[in-house]
């Protein structure tokens, strides 16, 4: 089993024998004790845990036995579950998030948690409250995750651990979740495949929310076609979301290997502005040539409200978290302050047990919903959101999909952005426009910088389109292994 | 607009404590981000909507019928003992003597 493994060659091997499955399990166990003592993507792992999931895993499932890296924002019933924060330490959920049951009843098992910015709050997952206190958490590096390619590099964020578990070999398959880019940002660091799904096509019953207006879990995978076989899985409507929307799921793996001729791709020139990585920008030309031979044509179109798209995003997502964090108070969940009065008890339990980034966010949120400042900050973002979601309803009237850059850098390396909180920001410029829309967006591989770094394209399609960024990421996939 | 930020204010709305150290760092940082974000006054935004969800949401209804859910036996088993006591999370006194 030392080569590549597909879902599909490790459900093969399996086939539905339980032997075989602890096989890979064991297989996966000791690449996880080889590798991630350099690369730290993993929380929690537990070698009798994983056990008594795969016991869970339904044995007639299409998937029986694929090992799943979940992102430590997931509710997973028996598994610590903190969000990478110490105010959630110790917080085993009583019930699994609906993708979770989902990866069950298809055979799949959770194998271990990923590590995470604290409360998906980063893009390098540098903010992960178990950076340097891994033995709290079983965790087998005493630092921040690395990024496997280059391990003076940071992986992204803020689904960090799971995309350096796939890239890494640790895991064969991992969920994130991306608020502004989580899982793309990452996906593209480490070299990996990506998905945030369109808002509502997958359940997010059991995530711990962010920006539950922008959230959506999505598959990170090494290859397009495990990208498809993971949405399948976890997508559909789900009772218990009132915002996933209740529309057939078709077999993504269908459109798979469909040509492209007659295909519109929009490049959006805003894209391109000052700032961006010329490594990233040769990347997306050779792109671009590699559609045009596949018969697309490209054209240059125009998302004019693209640069607003960070301070809207920095407005109306800090929001939504502060509301959102308001729950962790002591009373419930994790950690709470010894006081004597409940009043101290809240301020001081928030004060030990969230981090400084988890910090400016919620301030930030609370500032901008408080009275007098509500109008001029929240609703105007609110009205500005608008106005991105019109750049796009605009452009895809001329064309199918929208081809851009993932992130405009390469990965950076630790503390480059740490105390520089827009510097950080910024590296999501790209890929928060598809989370204010709520459209789908795919980061995929593109190659190699000079130095050896990753460089992930974003396509981006129309609401409930995942089928032709499918068919799009697989085709580019394709041609670009040729090369 | 931005000297209007008051962080004591702020921490207090949000329950939560920051050291002297903290709040002075924590304060810059959100003066820049706050300025930063200034960059949406130049848009004209008078007629446009406000944006809270992005797909067309319809109520959902159903029937009222009892069916198994969390069980308190379990969530409880699950938190540490002083947090709780019979089925009721157990907080610090509220009322002063």
């Amino acid at each position: 089993m030392e080569k590549f493994l597909s879902v599909k060659e490790i459900v093969g091997y399996i086939s539905s024998d339980k032997n075989k499955a602890l096989d890979v399990a064991s297989y996966f166990a000791g690449k996880v004790k080889e590798i991630d003592p350099a690369v730290g993507a993993v929380l929690h792992f537990d070698e009798i845990k994983y056990r008594v999931s795969l016991d869970k895993a339904a044995t007639d499932g299409k998937y029986y036995g694929l090992p799943v890296g979940v992102k430590d924002n997931i509710s997973t019933d028996g598994w610590e579950t903190t969000c990478a924060s110490n105010i959630l330490t110790g917080y085993i959920p009583p019930y699994d998030a609906t993708v979770i049951e989902k990866i069950y009843e298809n055979g799949g098992y959770v194998f271990t948690k990923c590590d995470m910015d604290e409360f998906a709050f980063g893009s390098s997952s540098e903010t992960s409250a178990y950076n340097g206190r891994a033995f709290k958490q079983k965790k087998f590096k005493d630092g921040p995750v690395a990024n496997p390619v280059n391990t003076e590099y940071v992986p992204g964020g803020s689904s960090g651990g799971s995309a350096a578990a796939v890239a890494a070999g640790e895991v064969p398959v991992a969920l994130g979740s991306d608020t502004g880019g989580s899982i793309r940002q990452p996906a593209s660091f480490c070299g990996v495949v990506g998905l945030k799904p369109t808002y509502g096509r997958v359940s997010r019953y059991g995530l711990i929310p962010f920006g539950s207006s922008l959230d959506q879990i999505g598959p990170i995978t090494k290859s397009v076609e495990d990208a498809a076989v993971m949405l399948e899985i976890i997508a559909g409507y789900d009772e218990k979301d009132s915002t996933s929307v209740n529309i057939p799921v078709p077999d993504y793996t269908d459109c798979l290997g469909r040509g492209l001729k007659g295909m519109k791709i929009g490049v959006p020139k805003e894209y391109f502005s000052d700032g961006i990585s010329n490594d990233v920008v040769d990347r997306v030309k050779e792109a671009v040539e590699i559609f045009k031979k596949l018969g697309v044509e490209v054209l240059e179109i125009s998302l004019p409200h693209t640069k607003y798209a960070v301070p809207i995003y920095y407005v109306i997502a800090t929001a939504e978290a502060s509301s959102n964090l308001a729950r962790f108070d002591g009373v419930q969940y994790g950690y709470r302050s010894g006081d004597k009065s409940l009043s101290d008890m809240y301020f001081n339990t928030r004060e030990a047990g969230f981090g400084k980034e988890a910090k400016r966010r919620i301030l930030l949120g609370t500032f901008v919903l408080s009275s007098g400042y509500y109008d001029a900050y929240y609703k105007r973002a609110q009205k500005a959101r608008t106005l991105i979601i019109k750049d796009f309803k605009e452009a895809f009237k001329v064309c199918d999909i929208i081809l851009t850059p993932t992130s405009p850098t390469l990965s950076f390396k630790f503390g480059e952005k740490e105390n520089d909180p827009i510097a950080m920001y910024l590296s999501d410029v790209f890929t928060i426009p598809a989370n204010l829309a709520g459209i789908p967006a795919i980061s995929v591989p593109a190659g190699l910088s000079k130095d050896g770094l990753p460089v992930g394209v974003q396509i981006m399609a129309p609401h409930f389109k995942e089928e032709v960024i499918f068919q799009t990421a697989y085709a580019f996939e394709t041609e670009l292994k040729k090369r | 607009m931005e000297n209007e930020f008051n962080i004591d204010a702020i921490s207090k709305l949000a329950r939560m404590n920051l050291s002297g150290e903290e709040s002075e760092s924590l304060r810059e940082d959100l003066r820049n981000i706050l300025s930063y974000v200034n960059m949406l006054s130049e848009l004209d935004l008078e007629d446009i909507e406000p944006t809270s969800h992005v797909v067309e949401i319809e109520n959902v209804f159903r029937d009222d019928v009892v069916r198994e859910s969390h069980t308190a036996d379990k969530l409880f088993g699950l938190i540490s003992d002083e947090k709780y006591e019979g089925y009721f999370f157990k907080v610090p006194k509220i009322i002063e003597e």
